[in-house]
């Protein structure tokens, strides 16, 4: 592995990293325009989150160790998450080790310690959040995984980058299966992200929270490592979507020209990306909370009948 | 006298053997105030009741400069407003012990009458006998044992001490292991009034949820006490910021009833012009609201929107956004001119119009919609035993509309249609503010091609000491209902005022029983009711 290829690798999980805010800000401003509003901007994300980097920490008098420690673990098992998931090169500073697996275990650690950090404190809030993302993440990740595994058959790996050259090298026919298992995967991406119709991520309503109960306490830097880390895991995932069903642009060799060029194919596929959840957000109203899990169950449904289609109408032929 | 009397009650009474005695100062005669003896107080309530009159107010006050007279020293006495669908109000009142206040609880017949009874406990000391719940209520812990605000005496200048020995609020509890309690409030997160809500849950799904209230308590009885009516008005409009041209108007009526004095047909119908733009833009400000915390959020901007551009047409024409101070007694202080009055229909047709367009949008909407129908259910049976008002009321199919019943002026010259839901969910409360705004509208326009032309107002003076009237006033809650005594020199001694939150918090309690924990937001903005206007 050549220096340059080294750098190109781990630059790449950086742009990722520093992407993240802005795309965070990108669906905000859409849906402001949505709704006939001007917007704050695309770097509102990035203003607020150096304002609070700024600011004090304020504690509760009762917060253990586990609350102060939990937006690092949090943030850096993010951060590990979004590496193993390649936007512009297709090798990454982990791909030998991480898969699909690892991934999602990343994603349930720093979530374990959000729980955590959620019930700490000890006010209602904190523990209903924590609750409530327990239960719909226990729905959500085996279909996540369900719809991954889709992929893994015909690349006979779990392996990110094994599975995208698997996809760059088969050439293009419309598979049935990926269908399905990219529905799946968009309704799961929707639900870990806490974004509407399972979460909504604006709201101010105590009772209605999942995600933002359970950071309810957090403020100055640790709020703002942990919504650093929730705009993280929205680019991480639509990363991982635009990896797994539309790879082609993303760059085999570790050439600057090549990476540019997947810069761009990156960049604009994941505002495409961001745009759509703009829609959907704006379309929507938020499930009952009771539904969620019915929402999750059908994702895991249509995942299931996705790896079915596949045995039938593709390994056959 | 203008208004023939209204004897319907008092005759009903003395049919039970129930004796009256019609007091001469007060007014207006077709809302009587009949005294009876305290024996009797929880006999005529039951009498209310049976006569399927509903419960419209409950308070005290310290007898006033013609009481004296009467009782050669200082008494109390405590007063209950019933309303009739067909025979209007009726004020029954009873003298009360200064020394050892005490009165009959009359909860058992209506269910709203507790929290007014302990409200009058908290604020006078009056021992309410057999009360279902004797916690206080807006006196909060940490008042001292002897503060009573509105009894004479009571230090009002100076700051109140703080009782170190502050005790807790006995909630409603519950000993079973699976229960657990959530505690909002009473500061949250979005920008709203404060009040405690206090969840019982078993998983996601409420069991009970009790208010606790008084966080906004300013004393606005007794702030009220020696102002004279102009100033009296301007604090009146200021019991709850939304309701601002209802309250003035009840308070300009009630004072103006005392007073013998009758405004202008051309003030009238500026009343009820500017009472309408009011509910158009609370009921749109709150639909906009309710969708949002579905997160529905295309819904609440462009509502805001529309609401905006009433309330900046409002600073242009009345000069305040909000319509605070445009309602003085005997008329009102601004008078619009023809081109203001054209470009204020045009604008109400316009906004009736596009919230015509985004309703169907929001009646078309499968996501909202799901979230909206058949949340936080209040049975017709439950709406007419707690007596809700307004919208709230209407959702269930209990209608009281003091613009159809007390038809005062400018209403009795116009037809007022009022929705009548049956489902008494969140969709009906909503559907039922839809249905009002295209009708205030519709109001609007007719009152503004039929406005007479002649003076505004008239020249304010008080009415004798000891004079006392009441009026009833439909706002965009509900009906407010409001009770003023003169004192000497044309200074208030006594001001009563029921915001519809009061009676209709009680309808939230009881729509949210088991309804999921998220679901509450939602329901507790279809009632949107104000803290302010209950903790006074």
């Amino acid at each position: 592995m050549s220096g340059t290829s080294l750098f190109l690798q781990i630059a790449q999980a950086v742009v990722l990293v520093l992407f993240a805010p802005i795309a965070a800000g990108v669906v905000s401003t859409a849906k402001a325009r949505l709704q006939n509003r001007r917007g704050a901007g695309v770097l509102q994300p990035w203003r607020n989150l150096i304002k609070l980097f700024g600011k004090q920490v304020v504690l509760a008098e009762n917060a253990s160790w586990i609350f102060r420690f939990a937006p690092y673990v949090v943030f850096t098992a993010t951060i590990m998450a979004a590496s193993c998931v390649p936007p512009l090169l297709v090798h990454t500073p982990l791909s030998l080790t991480a898969d699909v697996i690892a991934l999602v275990a990343l994603l349930a650690l720093a979530r374990f310690f959000l729980a955590l950090a959620g019930m700490d404190i000890g006010t209602a809030f904190g523990g209903m959040g924590a609750s409530r993302e327990m239960t719909f993440s226990a729905l959500a990740e085996p279909a996540m995984l369900m719809s991954v595994f889709v992929l893994s058959i015909g690349a006979q790996s779990t392996n990110l980058t094994t599975m995208i050259s698997h996809t760059l090298n088969t050439p293009i026919v419309l598979q049935p299966s990926l269908a399905f298992a990219l529905v799946a995967m968009l309704m799961v991406a929707v639900a870990e992200n806490g974004r509407i119709p399972v979460d909504n991520p604006t709201t101010h309503l105590e009772l209605t929270m999942i995600h933002e109960a359970m950071i309810l306490e957090y403020s100055g830097r640790h709020l703002a490592l942990m919504e650093w880390a929730a705009m993280i895991k929205l680019t991480l995932f639509a990363t991982l979507i635009i990896d797994l069903f539309l790879p082609w642009g993303i760059s085999i060799d570790a050439s600057l020209a090549g990476v540019a060029m997947g810069l761009v194919a990156w960049l604009l596929k994941l505002i495409g990306f961001l745009l759509g959840l703009s829609l959907v957000e704006t379309y929507l109203a938020k499930l009952r909370l009771f539904e969620v899990p019915e929402f999750l169950s059908t994702a895991f449904v249509i995942a299931f009948l996705g790896l079915l289609t596949h045995y039938m109408l593709e390994i056959g032929t | 006298m203008r208004h023939k009397a209204n004897t319907w009650f008092a005759e009903r009474l003395g049919d039970q053997g129930i004796r009256t005695t019609y007091l001469s100062d007060h007014h207006p005669a077709h809302m009587p105030c009949l005294e009876i003896m305290r024996l009797e107080w929880k006999h005529a309530a039951e009498e209310a009741r049976r006569l399927d009159m509903r419960l419209v107010a409950l308070w005290a006050a310290e007898a006033g400069c013609h009481d004296q007279d009467q009782h050669a020293r200082q008494g109390l006495y405590a007063y209950m407003a019933f309303a009739h669908p067909d025979h209007r109000h009726a004020l029954l009142r009873t003298p009360l012990d200064a020394k050892n206040p005490q009165l009959p609880s009359i909860a058992s017949e209506y269910i709203a009458a507790s929290r007014m009874e302990r409200h009058m406990a908290d604020m006078f000391g009056i021992r309410i006998e057999g009360a279902p719940d004797a916690r206080p209520w807006i006196r909060h812990e940490h008042w001292p044992q002897d503060a009573l605000p509105l009894r004479k005496g009571f230090d009002a200048q100076s700051p109140m001490a703080v009782s170190s020995d502050c005790g807790d609020y006995d909630y409603v509890r519950s000993t079973s292991s699976g229960v657990y309690e959530i505690p909002v409030g009473p500061v949250h997160a979005g920008i709203i009034e404060p009040g405690h809500f206090r969840f019982l849950a078993v998983g996601e799904q409420i069991l009970n949820m009790e208010e606790r209230l008084g966080y906004v308590h300013k004393g606005i009885e007794r702030a009220m006490q020696g102002r004279d009516a102009m100033e009296g008005i301007r604090l009146a409009a200021r019991v709850s910021g939304d309701s601002a041209v209802a309250h003035a108007w009840v308070f300009a009526q009630a004072a103006e009833f005392a007073a013998d004095i009758e405004p202008p047909k051309r003030a009238s119908f500026i009343r009820g012009i500017l009472c309408e733009r009011e509910r158009i833009a609370n009921h749109i400000g709150d639909i906009g609201a309710i969708c949002n915390d579905a997160a529905f959020a295309f819904m609440h901007m462009q509502m805001q929107r529309l609401r905006e551009e009433m309330a900046r047409l409002h600073q242009e024409i009345f000069g305040h956004r909000l319509l605070f101070d445009t309602i003085v007694p005997g008329g009102v202080s601004v008078d619009p001119d023809a081109k203001q009055l054209a470009r204020l229909k045009w604008q109400t047709t316009a906004i009736a119009e596009e919230v015509e367009r985004l309703r169907s949008l929001y009646a078309d909407h499968p996501s909202i919609q799901e979230r909206v129908i058949g949340s936080g259910v209040v049975a017709i049976d439950d709406a007419r035993d707690i007596g809700l008002l307004g919208y709230a009321g209407r959702a269930s199919g209990h209608y009281p509309d003091e613009r159809i019943e007390e038809a005062y002026s400018p209403y009795d010259e116009l037809e007022v249609n009022v929705p009548e839901g049956r489902n008494g969910d969140v969709a009906t409360r909503v559907w039922v503010r839809f249905e009002e705004i295209a009708d205030s509208a519709r109001l609007i326009g007719e009152m503004i091609d039929s406005l007479p032309d002649e003076s505004c107002s008239l020249e304010w003076r008080p009415p004798e000491p000891g004079v006392s009237g009441f009026a009833a006033i439909e706002g965009w809650r509900g009906e407010i209902a409001a009770w003023v005594r003169f004192g000497e020199d044309g200074l208030i001694d006594r001001y009563f005022v029921r915001d519809p939150s009061v009676i209709n918090w009680l309808g939230l309690e009881l729509a949210v029983r088991e309804v999921p924990v998220p679901d509450f937001p939602l329901n507790n903005k279809s009632f949107n009711c104000s803290y302010s206007g209950n903790d006074l």
